[in-house]
């Protein structure tokens, strides 16, 4: 008996596989695609290494101004004493925009109550690490920014 | 051909006696508490606002950062009756979150989640979780300022979950920032995904409701209690309760119409007194309050755990809660319930009083 019925458990068994992995292929062949089609590809960053932020004459002592970085917003301060920096705009803690709180001479984020000093430290409320500064330099009447 | 012979007609096709006979078997127990048995009712009745509302958007907004805005602008300023349609939409929107929150939280304190009403409770929690998706992803449809920066904050949000962060980030953004890419997405998760989600769930919540009944309140289980037949009494109750829910939509959209703001724009600061929308604040304050390391731990990484672990115990309280599956007073889920409540009001309060 178990010598007859052997090959037919085992055909059963190998339809099975068969249909089985047809299966898993066939699920695995639909789903894949999908899951990778609902990965956004990834975009080059643009790799401007410097870009003209803005002109001296438009910033005033104790005033800040966002510019553009590339796809990312940047934020040039000037200090009360005259000196330009720039750091990137985007605040560490949950990616709002900061901006330049006049009155209170800091680097403000409205989203969290984020406070930054001028040197971009993180100083209060809930901002782990401090803004990325950039290199600043003036040619002219153009403030040049640059990345390191 | 009179009413009666096109029913039978009907019937004889389509074979409707079994549904008949379905609706007419549920009865409503009627008790001091019964009053927050019409809160599902007119949840579902703002929902389906949503819907009609939803499909008439559809015909004049146009989802690409170009002229999301400016078509949002259109339907409110050329469009006959366009700013009605669009102020209802968000009107009824913020008031189907007020009236399911009181129905899960009346369910809740009822402890109407105890044995056999266990998957109805999920079910409902998982609804609760994708109608925070709809608020959510219809939040940036007018791509304003405001909506920019709450979409940039809570899917940066999503991205601090460890190990599936990055992923999670770019999948809800369609790509590393908040572009056009992130509103052509979200727009599709807002009309096609969610929906289809939602009717699913919704259609397994309200199976549950009608295969299980009315849950009583423990304090009030095993007493001889009046019912009422659900077809056509109570309905006729619950359609009072949505005519109320009609008034007050109405009222409040033709009287405070929902604002469009300013056009979102990538390289601005956040405005200062940004907010989420009202059933976020309580998140959204709790993240301002939390310090920028805890231990050796990014502050806000221990938040939006301790947010996810508090959904996730929301999600199982029915297999949590022993005491209400057997029968017995349970006083410890009761003040978790309570604390929880008094903690999103207390929090939106502070987050508004600001």
């Amino acid at each position: 008996m178990e010598n007859t019925n052997t090959p037919v458990t085992t055909r059963r068994k190998f339809i099975n596989y068969c249909l089985g992995t047809s299966l898993g292929a066939t699920l695995v062949a639909t789903f894949y695609p999908i899951f990778k089609f609902l990965v956004p590809p990834p975009i080059t960053e643009s790799t401007e290494a410097s870009v003209v932020a803005a002109k001296v004459s438009e910033l005033k002592p104790n005033s800040g101004k966002i510019f553009k970085f590339g796809s990312k917003p940047g934020i040039l301060v000037k200090t009360p004493s005259g000196e330009i920096r720039a750091f990137s705009a985007t605040c560490t803690h949950l990616d709002c925009t900061v901006q330049y709180k006049e009155e209170a001479q800091h680097i403000w984020c409205a989203c969290h109550n984020g406070r930054y000093d001028l040197m971009g430290k993180n100083v209060a409320g809930p901002p782990p690490r401090p803004l990325e500064q950039y290199t600043v330099n003036v040619r002219g009447d153009e403030i040049i920014v640059s990345k390191g | 051909m009179n009413l009666s012979a096109i029913t039978t007609w009907v019937n004889d096709r389509a074979g409707l006696e079994p549904l008949r006979a379905l609706a007419h078997k549920k009865t409503v127990p009627l008790h001091r508490h019964s009053v927050w048995y019409y809160f599902g009712g007119m949840t579902l009745f703002l929902f389906a606002i949503q819907v009609g509302t939803g499909i008439l958007l559809l015909l004049y907004y146009r989802p690409s950062a170009e002229n999301a805005f400016e078509s949002v602008q259109f339907i409110m300023t050329e469009v006959r009756f366009g700013w009605l349609v669009r102020s209802i939409h968000s009107w009824s929107a913020n008031l189907m979150i007020a009236t399911m929150f009181v129905h899960m939280f009346s369910a809740y304190l009822m402890k109407a989640y105890r044995p056999p009403r266990e998957l109805t409770w999920v079910s409902g929690t998982l609804l609760l979780f994708i109608v925070l998706g709809f608020g959510f992803s219809g939040y940036l449809l007018p791509w304003n300022k405001l909506a920019f920066f709450a979409t940039k904050v809570g899917t940066d949000i999503a991205g601090v979950v460890p190990g599936i962060g990055t992923f999670l980030l770019r999948f809800l953004r369609g790509g590393d920032e908040v572009t056009g890419a992130t509103l052509t997405r979200f727009y599709g998760f807002h009309v096609a995904v969610l929906p289809a989600l939602v009717t699913a769930i919704l259609f397994v919540h309200l199976y549950f409701v009608q295969q299980r009944g009315m849950s009583v309140p423990p304090s009030l289980a095993g007493k001889p209690l009046q019912t009422m037949k659900f077809v056509p009494n109570f309905f006729l109750r619950d359609l009072m309760g949505w005519l109320l829910a009609l008034g007050a939509l109405a009222a409040l959209a033709a009287l405070f119409p929902w604002e469009l703001g300013e056009k979102a724009d990538a390289f601005a600061s956040a405005p200062a007194g940004i907010k989420p929308e009202w059933f976020f604040v309580f998140m959204f304050q709790t993240l301002k309050y939390l310090p920028a390391k805890i231990g050796a731990v990014d502050g806000e990484v221990l938040g939006i755990l301790a947010f996810g672990g508090g959904g996730l115990f929301w999600l199982l309280v029915p297999f949590l809660d022993r005491q209400s599956a057997q029968g017995k007073s349970s006083r410890w889920f009761t003040l978790i319930g309570i604390l929880i409540l008094l903690y999103i009001v207390g929090m939106t309060i502070v987050g508004y009083a600001e």
